[in-house]
């Protein structure tokens, strides 16, 4: 039998709802993990986890808005963020941000047409004596300069699979 | 591997690990928080409140469910000493709220971890995977019969107003980090509402070595109101940036010494949320009583606009407002406004005195301390540095 895309997105938030629970404070967890394996939150999606929390789905859509690393549109496979915040300004921010955009082709906000990168701003990293510091989905880059940015990418388009970058420290 | 951030040597590591629990579970739990008492010891997250009052309050709630949470959304511009405690010490921490439980009576800790720091869950869950098969978590702690407490780690999702203690159990119970009225606080309705102590990550720390140390120790260290060692984030433009451990009460100068940030413009303590003090107050010291600070040092050097920074600064909080009150929401982008008028040399003094009177008013009337601290570094800066910024011929 065709399991169709909805069937099996359903399945994984059922899945979910059984790891982390089916109260209110499960959500957050729920959300996160979805956007980790989907990397999209859909209307589709809020619906079904509003239905399996027993809460209305504008609570759901309310919690997405809010929080910066959750977001309704379609993520790419790849979601770089660039911190914004005054020591990584110190430090030259712009000017990896400019050839981030020359790079990738795509302005911040946006992603790119083969959803393989997202472009977006963080604010403070937390690593801010050694900035500019860049986030590729959960991996931290320090000391990035606009040369460097290149072989970033590189490195993301040559992995199969966003997991193989997931969790790990990386220096550059 | 990130580069190595620590400078110098801490407490933190001279710390024999389990020390201070054993401390705490030799004598009645009553003890361990006298004793936190007498240290002196003030929240390390920079609102300074009193780490024995606020457990004890706690302590005294009704309720058979209570938490210990940690908060380890440290989103504040210029600080990142929470995630050395957290990469390099984070059996302190846990050990710390272990004897926070003990002392209030909770079974359950959550560590609220800020999602730009997810790269650290790893290392924390073994940690505490660890100290699970070693007995210092779970069931019957250390043997104590009727003692069970156990951590569990969540993550934020990227909002800086959930480092306020009420927003971030609003996150908790899957809300959104729109921050509460206080009254009631945590300690009698906090996560899911029971009683709840919320500290920082560095509090938790500390605790462990004053309980390991002596109380007197702690409290021989710093001024009579701020006791204590102090870990401070130093960025900028100085020669050895990274985590430092100072006591509290240090002067500016002597810190701008130790750091190699000498001939600095300006000094920005407690990030975003803090005050810009000029070279001409660099003999003010930083205390609770003084120049309070939750560790976060930004140094300017003399070729820096201070408009920028103020701009950033403004950008930052016009960006993380939750949007809930409105001098918050509204105010943040007006000054941001002021700010550019600033830099394109179209201000009047009348409308800068304006500016300031909204930045004002956001200090009295926002809700939490997000919207109360938002005006803090503009208007130190307005106050400052008056001939840096006022009439601007070179418009960008």
């Amino acid at each position: 039998m065709l399991v169709t895309e909805r069937e099996r997105l359903r399945d994984d938030l059922v899945n979910m709802a059984d790891r982390f629970g089916r109260d209110r404070s499960a959500l957050m967890p729920i959300l996160q993990e979805l956007k980790r394996v989907h990397y999209h939150i859909s209307e589709y999606s809020m619906q079904v986890i509003a239905d399996l929390l027993d809460i209305h789905p504008v609570e759901v859509y309310s919690v997405v808005s809010f929080y910066s690393f959750l977001d309704e549109k379609p993520q790419g496979q790849f979601v770089i963020r660039l911190c914004r915040t005054i020591t990584c300004e110190m430090r030259g921010k712009e000017h990896v941000a400019r050839q981030l955009v020359n790079d990738l082709g795509i302005q911040f906000g946006q992603t790119t047409p083969d959803g393989k990168f997202s472009l977006g701003w963080a604010n403070c990293l937390g690593m801010c004596d050694q900035g500019p510091a860049l986030l590729v989905n959960d991996s931290i880059y320090t000391q990035v300069t606009p040369e460097k940015v290149h072989g970033i990418l590189e490195e993301c388009r040559q992995t199969f699979g966003v997991h193989a970058l997931a969790g790990k420290e990386r220096a550059t | 591997m990130i580069a190595k951030t620590l400078q110098g040597s801490l407490t933190f590591s001279t710390i024999e690990p389990g020390s201070g629990l054993a401390s705490a579970l030799a004598r009645p739990a009553a003890d361990a928080l006298g004793r936190i008492d007498a240290s002196g010891l003030r929240g390390r997250g920079g609102a300074g409140f009193s780490t024995s009052l606020k457990w004890e309050l706690a302590a005294k709630s009704p309720g058979d469910r209570k938490y210990v949470v940690c908060n380890a959304d440290e989103g504040e511009p210029g600080t990142f000493k929470d995630r050395v405690i957290l990469s390099e010490f984070a059996d302190l921490v846990f050990e710390g709220m272990t004897i926070g439980a003990l002392v209030i009576g909770a079974q359950r800790g959550i560590v609220y971890l800020r999602a730009e720091y997810t790269y650290l869950r790893a290392h924390l869950e073994a940690v505490l995977q660890r100290r699970r098969e070693q007995n210092l978590l779970g069931k019957s702690v250390c043997g104590r019969e009727g003692f069970d407490f156990d951590i569990e780690i969540r993550m934020g999702a990227g909002a800086y107003v959930c480092g306020e203690e009420t927003a971030l159990i609003e996150s908790l119970e899957g809300q959104r980090g729109e921050p509460r009225n206080r009254p009631p606080f945590p300690i009698d309705t906090g996560y899911l509402g029971n009683p709840t102590i919320v500290n920082n990550v560095e509090t938790f720390a500390w605790v462990v070595c004053i309980l390991a140390k002596g109380s007197k120790w702690f409290k021989s260290i710093g001024t009579e109101k701020s006791t204590g060692q102090k870990l401070f984030s130093i960025s900028g433009d100085c020669r050895r940036p990274g985590v430092y451990e100072f006591p509290m009460g240090i002067t500016v100068t002597q810190l701008l010494k130790e750091v190699g940030g000498e001939g600095a413009k300006a000094v920005q303590v407690g990030g975003a949320a803090g005050q810009c003090v000029p070279a001409a107050h660099f003999d003010r010291t930083i205390a609770y009583e003084d120049i309070p600070t939750g560790g976060s040092i930004i140094i300017f050097g003399p070729q820096r606009d201070m408009l920028q920074v103020a701009e950033n600064f403004l950008e930052f909080f016009a960006d993380e407002s939750c949007g809930q009150c409105t001098p918050c929401r509204e105010g943040a982008p007006k000054l941001l406004e002021g700010v550019k008028m600033l830099q394109h040399g179209r201000c009047s003094m009348h409308y800068l005195q304006e500016l300031c009177s909204l930045g004002a008013s956001m200090q009295l009337a926002a809700k939490c301390g997000l919207g109360q601290t938002a005006p803090n570094a503009m208007l130190s800066i307005v106050d400052h540095f008056r001939d840096e910024i006022l009439g601007r011929t070179d418009a960008i």
